[in-house]
C-alpha cells in the first residue's frame, strides 16, 4: 500500500528536496522503513545507533500523534499522511 | 544570513515585549535562498511551557504541525524560530542549543529588558547531525518596503 510521508524542511536535503515522499507500508514503523530505504542518509537523522527513534523526532498520522495510538504498530491506509515534526523548545 | 522584511522584524520584537516578563516564540516562514535564510513570514506561538513560562519556551507539536502544513500549502518552508529572554542577553543558552533540532534553521532571540525589546540577535543551526550540530551567529539584514518589494520583483 502506497502513502505519502510529509518531510520538514532540514530533512529535504537527504530527500532530493522532496517534501511529499511516497512510501510503502502496512504500518507507521513499516512506512518509515520504507523511507529509509529510499534516502538511508535519513537514517541516522531519524534513529540513533541503537536503532531506535530519536527523542525529539515526533511522528503524526494524520492529525494524530502516533505515541497516542499504537506507535510504530500503528496501521496506516492508502491515502494517509505521517509526518515528522522535530520538536522546538529552549530557554 | 538571515533577512527579514522591517514589518516582521518588528512583530517578532513586540511580541517578546507583550509576553513579558514571559518568553514569547513564534516561527519564520520563508525560503533558502544562496546559503541565507529569506523571511515571507512570521508566525506567533503559544508558548506551553506554563511551569516556568519567564526562562522556558515550547511550541506545542499540533500548532508546529499546522504550520508546516501552512507552509507547503504557500510554497513556503520553517526557515526559523524566535524567542525572546526576559532580562537576558540575546544569546542561546545551553538549554536553547540542547533542544535546537531543526538543522540550517534560524534561532532568533530577543533581549527584552524591562519589557522593552533590546537587542535581537540569530543564530543558524550548522552541521549535518545532532552529533557535530552547533549555534553560529549570523548577520541579521532587515529590509524596507522598498527593498522588500524590489526583493519580490
Amino acid at each position: 500500500m502506497s502513502l505519502r510521508i510529509n518531510i520538514p524542511a532540514p530533512l529535504r536535503r537527504y530527500t532530493e528536496g522532496q517534501g511529499l515522499v511516497e512510501v510503502s507500508g502496512n504500518s507507521v514503523g513499516s512506512a518509515l522503513a520504507s523511507l529509509v530505504e529510499l534516502h538511508p542518509s535519513l537514517r541516522s537523522q531519524l534513529y540513533t545507533d541503537e536503532g531506535r527513534l530519536r527523542a525529539f523526532v515526533n511522528v503524526y498520522l494524520n492529525d494524530e500523534d502516533v505515541r497516542f495510538l499504537e506507535k510504530m504498530e500503528t496501521t496506516v491506509k492508502a491515502d494517509d499522511v505521517i509526518s515528522i515534526v522535530p520538536s522546538i523548545a529552549g530557554g | 544570513m538571515l533577512i527579514i522584511k522591517n514589518g516582521d522584524y518588528e512583530t517578532l520584537r513586540r511580541h517578546g515585549e507583550e509576553t513579558y516578563p514571559f518568553e514569547c516564540c513564534g516561527a519564520l516562514l520563508g525560503r533558502f535562498r544562496d546559503g541565507n535564510r529569506v523571511v515571507d513570514d512570521v508566525i506567533r506561538c503559544n508558548n506551553t511551557r506554563a511551569d516556568r513560562p519567564q526562562d522556558r519556551y515550547n511550541i506545542d507539536l499540533k500548532e508546529l504541525l499546522a504550520i508546516q502544513r501552512q507552509a507547503d500549502e504557500r510554497g513556503l518552508e520553517i526557515v526559523g524560530f524566535y524567542h525572546s529572554h526576559p532580562d537576558h542577553p540575546a544569546q542561546w543558552s545551553q538549554t536553547d542549543f540542547a533542544e535546537a533540532h531543526w538543522l540550517s534553521c534560524s534561532y532568533v532571540i530577543t533581549a527584552v529588558e524591562k519589557g522593552s525589546a533590546a537587542l535581537t540577535n540569530s543564530f543558524v543551526l550548522a552541521g549535518s547531525s545532532e552529533e557535530d550540530k552547533r549555534l553560529e551567529s549570523e548577520a541579521i539584514t532587515v529590509l524596507s518596503l522598498e527593498e522588500s518589494e524590489s526583493q519580490c520583483r
